[in-house]
């Protein structure tokens, strides 16, 4: 039983840490779109982790930028096991497999297929998105909440930290929203308003109806995509059907991990 | 013809359908699998479920499904149909002009049938583009960035070769350039799919219809700068329509976005057949009401004069169909009357 603990909290610590991994391109967690098909801690504790996206077709540079998360997921894990990431029904899956089996760095196996692409600018790219869509979801649900724009664009780091949201998406963005805004502004006060522009400018409360409309159209494209991959992937792998959201701790004891569960019509 | 619940008859024009053949037969390779099965994806992940077809009626589809499901029992009056020939991928082609000049000989007022070239042909292209206008006197191409093509996966709207044939179709009258921009795949780096390109082409081409399939959806906002500028672009509906089922809200942000920045004279509709049938897509667009907070965030309605237009009369307007004569000759095709 003790053991069948330890191995419960490692899984356990696993998917917490995979979950911390977005897919790049629609900010979302790879465990919440079901791409992690199978993470799996062995009795030497050891880390197989199965990968799929939602199309051969998709884009290498962006399974590169979520692999290398999952790689740097696991080298955080509390245990430092050895790993193996396998990528699957990819156009460069074998490429991308060999290249990891041989012990390559991610880099160097990508750099052949990525060719020029600097893969430094499409992760501040991608962090710009995700830093404009969750704050849309925080400014929208401030105002559904009834706040004027002045008291919403005047609010510094307490007292959005004291904000409660009813479940929905104002809630989920909150600690997400916050996370991006110290990763952009490191230095940043608490006293200093929370919403700013990626640039670092603050907000009139004139311009916010205008500010808003163009972080929908961030939001529009991203969910886009959004929608799309989780269509496809359902679709094309529903035989297998993918794990939702973290196993439970019972999962882990009767070996039940991954869990798969019916897609709920 | 699209009757609708209040008794007035819309004209349809679908901008975008196909008559492919993705059968395993026809797969030259993996890659012709797996293209394929996406398009499966993207039909089993937003059709509404009584919609489904099997996946072996979805590789390979009679000319007698087609004119059915577009005409008969679909509303189109008129279908726009769209090459795409992905020859690295499919031994015959997926979806050639021949194939479809073929049908469209059965049912000469039902189609307009839209050639395709590759820029990356160079001399070999500007002969073909000569082929395709004496042999079918085409008025509209469809471009397909991402296409293959020996070593490169991909080009540009702006590179020079596609510049040369631009020329030429500017010459020889076939105006009307369809652009599929829509979800990122390959290639690699380049991602063939940015909208940008479109930008360039437009303002240098004037004398050309540029109409952006899926209004390079996931770049709208790119996509919306550019034919704000330019007079010449377009936006097509397909892919995007469809959400008006799984996503309705999302179809109303999609939709007020276009209205916006494009306004109503310059969004087409494209069931994109045979991904999905056009009846049901037009028969929710016609029911639909971009939600009440949507519309008044950005000031536009999606009214009933407006839907006619995207639903036919913006396309009438560019491929010149008189749609009175259209209405006549259709009147007294064998076809329609059987079908009634």
């Amino acid at each position: 039983m003790a053991t069948a603990t330890v191995s419960g909290d490692r899984q356990k610590e696993l998917w917490r840490r995979l979950g911390e991994v977005n897919d790049p391109e629609l900010d979302e967690p790879i465990t919440e779109m079901g791409f992690v098909e199978r993470g799996e801690v062995k009795g030497d504790g050891s880390v197989e982790i199965d990968f799929r996206l939602p199309t051969y077709w998709c884009s290498p540079n962006f399974a590169f930028l979520m692999l290398d998360g999952v790689r740097k997921a696991l080298d955080q894990l509390s245990w430092s096991p050895a790993y193996r990431v396998k990528l699957h029904d990819h156009m460069f899956a074998e490429e991308v497999n060999r290249g990891m089996e041989a012990g390559k760095a991610f880099g160097d196996i990508f750099a052949v297929l990525a060719e020029d692409q600097d893969l430094g600018a499409l992760r501040e790219t991608f962090a710009m998105k995700a830093f404009k869509r969750r704050q849309e979801a925080l400014l929208r649900g401030l105002k559904a909440h009834g706040l004027t724009d002045r008291e919403i664009l005047g609010m510094d780091l307490p007292a959005y930290d004291v904000a409660r949201f009813e479940p929905g998406e104002a809630a989920k963005q909150k600690p997400r929203y916050r996370a991006a805004l110290l990763e952009r502004f490191p230095g940043r006060r608490a006293d200093e308003p929370v919403f700013v522009t990626w640039e670092g400018r603050p907000v009139p409360p004139a311009a916010l109806s205008a500010y808003l409309a163009e972080l929908r159209g961030v939001r529009i494209n991203m969910e886009f995509n959004g929608a799309l991959c989780r269509g496809l992937k359902q679709t094309r792998y529903k035989e297998l059907d993918v794990v939702d959201g973290e196993p439970t701790l019972v999962d882990f004891i009767m070996d039940r991990v991954p869990v798969r569960v019916a897609p709920t019509a | 013809m699209y009757r609708t619940p209040e008794g007035k008859d819309i004209f349809i024009v679908d901008g975008h359908t196909h008559f492919w053949d993705g059968s395993p037969e026809n797969q030259k390779n993996i890659h012709g699998k797996q293209f394929i099965e996406c398009f499966y994806a993207y039909h089993t992940g937003l059709s509404p479920k009584e919609q489904l077809w099997e996946k072996s009626k979805f590789e390979k589809y009679s000319a007698d499904d087609l004119y059915r499901d577009l005409f008969i029992d679909g509303p189109d009056d008129v279908a726009i149909v769209q090459s795409t020939y992905l020859k690295d991928f499919y031994k015959n082609g997926f979806n050639t002009i021949e194939r479809n000049a073929e049908v469209a000989k059965r049912y000469p007022e039902r189609f307009i049938v839209n050639g395709a070239f590759d820029p990356r042909d160079g001399e070999k292209a500007l002969e073909y583009i000569h082929f395709l206008k004496e042999t079918y006197n085409v008025k509209g191409v469809k471009m397909y960035t991402a296409e293959w093509n020996g070593a490169s996966k991909g080009w540009k709207l702006t590179d020079p070769d596609a510049y040369k044939c631009f020329e030429l179709c500017d010459r020889l009258g076939i105006r009307n350039i369809h652009v599929h921009k829509g979800p990122t795949i390959l290639p690699l780096s380049k991602d063939a799919f940015d909208v940008h390109d479109v930008d360039h082409a437009a303002t240098d081409f004037q004398g050309l219809n540029w109409i952006i399939e899926h209004c390079g959806l996931p770049r709208l906002d790119d996509f919306c700068w550019i034919a704000t500028q330019e007079t010449n672009v377009y936006g097509g509906l397909a892919v995007a329509l469809p959400f008006i089922h799984a996503r309705p809200r999302y179809f109303g942000e999609v939709i007020a976005e276009l209205l916006f920045w494009l306004g109503p004279e310059k969004i087409l509709f494209g069931s994109d057949y045979a991904i999905w049938t056009p009846r049901w897509l037009v028969e929710k667009f016609w029911a639909y009401q971009i939600p009440q907070d949507i519309a008044a965030e950005r000031g536009v309605q999606l009214t009933d004069e407006i839907k006619e237009k995207i639903l036919g009369l913006n396309a009438a307007r560019l491929y010149n169909i008189d749609i009175e004569a259209k209405k006549k000759a259709l009147a007294s095709s064998p076809f329609s009357i059987a079908a009634e």
